[in-house]
């Protein structure tokens, strides 16, 4: 069987699901809005942090990072409902090679960041930002690379889980860090040195600023390194997560 | 000579330090329906999932339609169908979707994928429910799309791993209906898994039985009842005093005993007595109005060998 007949039905059903599972989307556009729409300008009245765009506008990018990070983890996660299922089962004796699971599963998570992400992008208006259709296609490519990236972690996180009751471990000692420390929400040129470090190891930092440069035209690092990491981090969690799904493939099923 | 589809060879499981399943030898014939049975942690699921190659062997092997399980396990895959013991459905997909996804899995062509599609869509009899999503199923139609959807690459062994646990009594046998259907409508050997005695009883030419992760017997459910020597012919006849005689000084007869207006002899084998009976009493021009065989049940059957009760 082509792998790519494969890729592309783990991709379909991801997708399916995605918009048959309406209340989803419509959290993962309002959750974001309301980020920036409340605590955008809540704090953004009360702070001066020396920007040169408003802090709405500065978390925006920031914001859809977190939507993306929320949805492609968890979305990774999520394949343990797979297991509970047993559809994971009827997925993992199919003749596919575990690759193509994990990245037609991968492919199909970031299909459905570019639909929430997009929608978030179509509303930037809302605070002061304006695309023109260039911006808003190479943001909508990074978040696809960004989903990547996280959905294979939620993958390799995964497939050393029995089952979904450590969700909420995965939110605390995971999902928050990653946020937090990936400059989302202030930014990160002027943090003491011990803190610089650990921001400069959450791959999602790299995510935020080339966001940023997109959407706002400001950044701390050069796209193309931003780039290079995602790029890395990417094939890195894929691999990885492929390796331990073979290894662990009697566990999971 | 016998075709076999599928050959075990010593094959063994260990799960932490616990044998699940101890040196098997197994040959299941070509195009049979063949069950294995033994109680919940009997190893049947362990077994199966071998042959499934989801689990790999601690030692010893098995060939797959000729192909081995542990080396060429893709292969292995193509050539069987499954329906799991537990639901193996995504609910928020429909019935054709599932069908859909698992032929395209299986490199079932494009071109003629649908019309497998509506071949198997003939069998499992889901009408419009095809394309309603899996949640508005019942249990009996949730197997029926499983049983499908396992057949829809044409496999050369479809693998049942309890496939009517759970179910009430009528769902349970319009799912057997299904399976004997299948084995006259398609040339397939079907493994199947049960601790249902009526299930194995009904469905399988031969069986197994498991017991603590060993192989203690195998045959056909009529020779392993047969082998309890324990049949019992009832006649009647309008003669009853005089076929009694004549059956009396048969070296078959057991045992014989009258009951009103019923003669019951016990014999060893008593499929093959039948007709030597109904020679026997035309020689001496006596008419036998009826015949009736009754066999142990396969109960008997699994408690002689196992000793205890399946059910138990």
């Amino acid at each position: 069987m082509s792998e790519l007949e494969g890729i592309y039905q783990i991709w379909l059903r991801e997708v399916k699901r995605t918009v048959r599972y309406k209340s989803r989307i419509i959290t993962s556009v309002v959750t974001p809005l309301i980020w920036v729409l409340i605590f955008g300008v809540g704090l953004g009245s009360t702070i001066k942090l020396g920007l040169t765009v408003g802090y709405q506008s500065f978390i925006f990018p920031g914001i859809i990072a977190q939507s993306i990070l929320f949805t492609s983890i968890l979305g990774g996660v999520g394949i343990l409902v797979d297991k509970q299922y047993g559809i994971l089962k009827e997925i993992m004796v199919a003749p596919l090679s575990r690759s193509s699971i994990i990245f037609g599963k991968a492919l199909g998570i970031s299909t459905s960041v570019i639909l929430q992400s997009g929608i978030l992008l179509l509303l930037s208006f809302l605070v002061n930002v304006s695309m023109n259709v260039f911006t808003f296609i190479l943001a909508i490519l990074f978040c696809m690379l960004i989903s990547l990236g996280l959905s294979s972690l939620g993958l390799l996180i995964a497939s050393f889980m029995e089952s979904t009751e450590g969700f909420n471990l995965i939110m605390t000692f995971i999902v928050l860090p990653l946020f937090l420390l990936s400059g989302a929400l202030f930014p990160i040129n002027e943090v003491p040195d011990w803190l610089s470090f650990i921001v400069y190891l959450d791959p999602l930092t790299y995510g935020v600023d080339a966001l940023r440069r997109v959407i706002l035209n400001s950044s701390n690092l050069p796209l193309y390194l931003n780039l290079v990491v995602l790029i890395l981090f990417a094939l890195i969690t894929i691999s990885l997560s492929t390796l331990v799904f073979t290894k662990k493939e009697q566990n999971l099923v | 000579m016998v075709e076999y589809i599928i050959e075990t060879k010593s094959i063994t499981k260990d799960y932490d330090g616990f044998r699940a399943i101890n040196g098997i030898n197994l040959k299941i014939p070509k195009n049979s329906a063949y069950g294995i049975l033994g109680q919940n942690g009997a190893g049947k699921s362990t077994l199966i999932s071998m042959l499934c190659t989801i689990f790999s062997p601690t030692k010893g092997t098995a060939t797959v339609n000729g192909y081995d399980i542990v080396k060429e396990p893709n292969n292995v895959r193509r050539s069987i169908g499954i329906v799991f013991q537990n639901r193996a459905l995504d609910d928020v997909l429909t019935g054709r979707e599932h069908l859909e996804m698992h032929a395209a899995l299986y490199g079932v062509k494009k071109d003629i994928r649908q019309d497998r599609i509506n071949e198997i869509l003939d069998l499992i009899d889901l009408g419009d429910k095809i394309d309603e999503q899996v949640k508005n199923y019942s249990g009996g139609m949730k197997r029926r799309l499983e049983i499908g959807r396992g057949l829809i690459h044409l496999p050369k062994v479809l693998f049942l791993d309890e496939p009517t646990l759970g179910l009430d009594v009528q769902t349970r046998e319009s799912i057997w209906s299904y399976i004997k259907n299948l084995k006259d409508v398609i040339d397939i050997t079907i493994l199947l898994t049960s601790h249902y005695l009526e299930e194995v009883d009904s469905l399988c030419d031969e069986i197994s039985i498991l017991d603590h992760g060993e192989l203690i017997k195998s045959g056909s459910p009529s020779d392993l009842k047969a082998e309890l020597k324990n049949d019992t012919i009832i006649l009647k006849s309008l003669n009853n005093d005089k076929l009694k005689n004549i059956l009396q000084n048969q070296l078959f007869v057991n045992e014989l005993m009258v009951d009103g207006s019923e003669i019951r002899i016990l014999v060893d084998k008593g499929a093959k007595l039948i007709p030597e009976i109904v020679h026997i009493a035309e020689n001496n021009n006596l008419n036998i109005d009826s015949i009736e065989l009754k066999q142990p049940s396969l109960e008997e059957v699994f408690i002689k060998y196992t000793g205890y009760n399946i059910n138990k």
